[in-house]
């Protein structure tokens, strides 16, 4: 992992809707952007638009912190925390 | 004004009629030949007076990508209302239909969604009791 990519979790990572994101996704693996939104409204938080959760989505992807797969022609999100991983023993580590 | 019909868009004319009849339950209202096409609408038994569902042929060209976009991102075309959504998707299930999302509560209903072999995700909600 490059100073970069740590930057991308580290930035992934700085939005409360995006650490409920992978809250929800560890809880409930394989989920829809419906499923996503549909549970997001149901947990009374605020309620975002498919537009903005599609750009929670697209950032932690790039953090590689999302990983899609094809369920027939359906898009589906879990989790992949191995970046988590990596940024504690690159970076938190040495200060926890 | 009322809303007496809505409608989705379906690949297969015959394939929709079996399923949303034989699979799902609906019954044929109306089906009437329209050129080499038919008017198509199936009810509810438990209503048959009341909104037509129109299983209307996909041949727009803007109709695929529409379709496409939707499923990709596991958004329903149609929502149905259901007494007891789990009982309704031990049913399904068992005919073979594919979920593409198992029952989950979201505020004040429970709901799934299905997968109507037509090119379409419906979703079926069932309204929680107070």
């Amino acid at each position: 992992m490059d100073a970069e990519q740590l930057d991308q979790v580290f930035k992934a990572l700085a939005d409360p809707t995006r650490r409920r994101i992978i809250d929800r996704l560890r809880e409930q693996p394989d989920q829809s952007l419906f499923q996503i939104c549909a549970a997001s409204v149901a947990q009374g938080g605020v309620a975002l638009s498919r537009q903005a959760i599609t750009q929670h989505l697209d950032m932690l992807q790039k953090a590689g912190l999302i990983q899609v797969r094809w369920a027939g022609r359906t898009k589906i999100h879990s989790l992949n925390l191995h970046p988590l991983q990596k940024a504690v023993d690159l970076w938190l580590r040495k200060h926890l | 004004m009322r809303i007496y019909i809505t409608s989705v868009f379906v690949d297969d004319l015959s394939k929709a009629l079996d399923f949303y009849t034989r699979v799902l339950g609906f019954q044929v209202k109306h089906d009437v030949p329209i050129g080499e096409s038919r008017w198509l609408t199936v009810v509810s038994p438990e209503a048959p007076e009341g909104t037509e569902l129109l299983l209307e042929p996909s041949g727009h060209p803007a109709v695929k990508p529409f379709k496409d976009a939707l499923v990709e991102d596991g958004i329903p075309a149609a929502s149905f209302q259901v007494d007891d959504l789990d009982a309704e998707h031990n049913r399904l299930r068992d005919l073979g239909v594919s979920f593409t999302m198992a029952p989950m509560d979201a505020g004040p209903v429970r709901m799934a969604v299905l997968d109507d072999t037509c090119g379409n995700l419906i979703q079926l909600v069932q309204m929680l009791g107070e």
